[in-house]
């Protein structure tokens, strides 16, 4: 099983003491629907993120999981329905999206550093420009997060001169630089060895730990497991299932979404 | 597991040491041997080729190096030259460019002004420095802003200094306005009033204010006129002015065709095809004959002027093309993760796009450079006196009727030399910005 070499949950307890799921709404999505084109890629999705919720979105490739996340800050246009994110609704407004951009971290799959700054620049730069904030101050922060993700040594080397796992450790890192109140995370581990995933996945896990608000589109079910408090199954753009991830792996309710499992768990 | 035979079994117990790659066999022969000498074929080849080079340089050598200096026209040199050598022997007449060095740089520019334009020079070089090398001291930027106003002045001359400061003035005008305005105007109404106020400034006040500053302190120096430039001067003005201008009007075009925004989008395609598909020769005859026609009866608009707007637009519809390239090379992560950020769009052309779209169109740029400077040649169709222009204008006195390659191999030179400079130095550049594997 895959999952077993990488699971970093069954190294470290979790502490749960501060996973704590608030009443109030982070992201509300209602009604929402895309197409590329005349290809239906998201079918009337609805969901209710609160403050503090750990959630995994999962589904076969082409199931429109990552073009969800990427709808909630904007990167990809919906065409029907609303997306709420902390109390803003998104709008084809150029400030609007913009402050939505900064208050929602997002981490890719590619890492999306910025080959020609350092490290500590590529963590400074948005808050510095985005935020006003007095390089100085920006520098320090940066370090701050460098050091919580256990590089601060890489901190004037660029990012071409990195490892993979070590790139993805900055781009969060450069994500929280900008103290959001949500995190999107979409595959952060499908384009890393399996030595790597686990320094990405515990920085991920230590960032659950103090209560960030964080949707995650991964495959790593056994994240899914000890961190998620909610499972979502998604497949031809649509919600097909979800539940807590007990039940969801358990006891999966849809035909579909066992024969999901059963493949990906399944030897 | 025991399957597994004992002599497959195996345990790494040390990791071995790096070592150093191995040693190229070295040495002058074996270079000889696999290069030139490899096969029969390529020993016969060598040889041809050396009795090539050897022919070429017994009949160029001479003719360079005993070359005459010192004459004061070709037939003052071909006496110079039987007196001195064999009747009628192959030398040079370099006599040409010590008689006339003055007109080939600077054209029929006054002889007593000739500070001018060597000032001006050194000007640019003291302000192109801080841009080309991180080494200069960054307070040289200082010059780098005044020096279009300064050297405009000094080549040009005309009324007092007090002209052209009051026009750069105008350019503060706009971080006044963003500066201290936004609680005045709001956002939107400081983008328009910081393109206004500098033109209502420019229009009604740099004029009155030029004025009262030039009869407190009058720095004054007399007009030249542009038909007078000429030589390497105006090749110089024509590609310097039109290298500086084309690049950002290049990169604005090349970020307009990437541009969702409808307008902006189809306007830029139409310039670039527009400009680029038509030969620069017909863009300055319409420059110097068409232009004339649209313009008011009386209006007096500088050729030179109109030259290098020509040569401006013409580079930087080439310039557009070779940006967009550098852009369409970047992977689309780069700007997701820049909007991803926060930041707006010109921060993220300005921090993360360009300076990565830049730097892989480093080659393309300067190639687009060294085409324009090489370009500004062909303004003596057009009647101004450039280097080639002049040596036409040589050639047509008594003294020197009949002399060719002596100027033309200088004019070469010269120009090699400065686009020679300019490849080495994107060379340079291209190591300078590299980021991997250091």
């Amino acid at each position: 099983m895959a999952e077993a070499t990488t699971n970093p949950a069954e190294e470290r307890t979790i502490d749960r003491s501060q996973m704590t799921v608030s009443d109030e709404v982070a992201i509300a999505i209602r009604g929402m629907n895309k197409w590329y084109g005349t290809f239906h890629v998201l079918r009337d999705i609805n969901l209710t993120v609160n403050r503090g919720e750990r959630i995994v979105v999962c589904g076969p490739s082409g199931s429109g999981k990552s073009t969800l996340i990427r709808c909630i800050n904007a990167l990809e246009e919906h065409q029907q329905g609303s997306i709420t994110v902390d109390g803003t609704l998104l709008s084809n407004d150029l400030k609007n999206i913009d402050k939505i951009r900064s208050e929602v971290g997002m981490v890719f799959q590619h890492f999306n550093l910025f080959p020609h700054l350092s490290i500590l620049e590529n963590c400074t730069l948005a808050p510095i420009w985005v935020r006003k904030i007095p390089r100085k101050e920006a520098e320090e922060t940066a370090m701050y997060f460098l050091e919580k993700v256990k590089i601060p040594e890489q901190a004037l080397k660029y990012p071409g001169q990195l490892s993979g796992g070590q790139q993805q450790r900055v781009a969060i890192a450069r994500s929280l630089c900008m103290r959001p109140r949500i995190m999107l995370f979409d595959e952060p581990t499908s384009a890393l060895d399996p030595e790597m995933i686990k320094e990405v996945l515990d920085t991920m896990i230590q960032l659950a730990e103090e209560g960030m608000t964080m949707i995650c589109v991964t495959h790593e079910m056994g994240f899914a497991r000890q961190v998620a408090n909610r499972v979502i199954f998604m497949d031809q753009g649509q919600v097909v299932e979800q539940n807590e991830p007990e039940a969801f792996f358990n006891a999966p309710r849809s035909d579909r979404t066992k024969l999901f499992l059963s493949q990906i768990l399944g030897h | 597991m025991t399957s597994i035979s004992a002599s497959h079994a195996f345990v790494r117990t040390e990791i071995l040491p790096e070592q150093a790659p191995p040693m190229a066999q070295a040495g002058v022969l074996k270079w000889l041997r696999e290069n030139l000498f490899s096969s029969w074929f390529n020993a016969i080849l060598t040889f041809i080729s050396l009795y090539v080079i050897y022919w070429i340089l017994s009949h160029v050598t001479g003719w360079v190096f005993f070359g005459i200096w010192d004459a004061g026209s070709l037939n003052e040199c071909r006496e110079f030259r039987d007196a001195r050598y064999d009747e009628g022997a192959r030398v040079a007449c370099w006599s040409v460019l010590t008689d006339r060095w003055h007109q080939l740089m600077f054209g029929f520019y006054p002889p007593e002004h000739y500070w001018r334009p060597i000032l001006a020079f050194a000007v640019f070089g003291g302000a192109i420095a801080p841009v080309l090398f991180d080494a200069v001291p960054r307070r040289m930027l200082y010059v780098t802003a005044a020096a279009p106003f300064l050297c405009y002045w000094l080549l040009w001359g005309g009324g007092t200094i007090w002209g052209p400061v009051a026009v750069a003035a105008g350019f503060a005008l706009p971080f006044l306005v963003a500066r201290f305005g936004e609680g005045v105007f709001g956002s939107l109404g400081v983008t328009v009033m910081a393109i206004i106020v500098p033109i209502l400034y420019w229009l009604f006040l740099a004029g009155p204010m030029a004025g009262a500053l030039g009869a407190v302190l009058p720095i004054r120096i007399t007009s030249i006129e542009s038909n007078d430039f000429g030589g390497f001067m105006l090749a110089f003005i024509i590609g310097i002015t039109g290298i500086f201008l084309s690049l950002p009007l290049g990169i604005l075009l090349a970020l307009g065709r990437q541009s969702d925004l409808f307008i902006i989008n189809k306007f830029s395609i139409l310039f670039i095809e527009v400009i680029r598909g038509v030969p620069l020769i017909v863009w300055l005859f319409t420059a110097s004959i068409l232009l004339n026609y649209f313009l008011p009866p009386g209006t007096n608009f500088d050729l030179m002027l109109r030259v290098i707007i020509m040569v401006t637009l013409f580079a930087a519809a080439y310039m557009a093309e070779v940006v967009r390239g550098g852009l369409a090379a970047l992977p689309r992560g780069q700007y997701e993760g820049a909007d991803s950020l926060g930041l707006d769009y010109w921060q993220s052309m300005r921090l993360i796009i360009l300076p990565q779209a830049l730097k892989i169109s480093i080659p393309g740029i300067v190639n687009t450079f060294i085409a324009l400077f090489k370009d500004t040649t062909l303004v003596v169709f057009i009647g101004l006196f450039d280097p080639i222009g002049l040596s036409n204008a040589i050639r047509a006195t008594t003294d020197w009727n009949g002399i060719y390659w002596e100027l033309f191999i200088f004019i070469g030179l010269c120009f090699f030399v400065c686009c020679f400079s300019m490849s080495k130095y994107s060379q340079y550049l291209e190591r300078k910005l590299r980021r991997d594997h250091r």
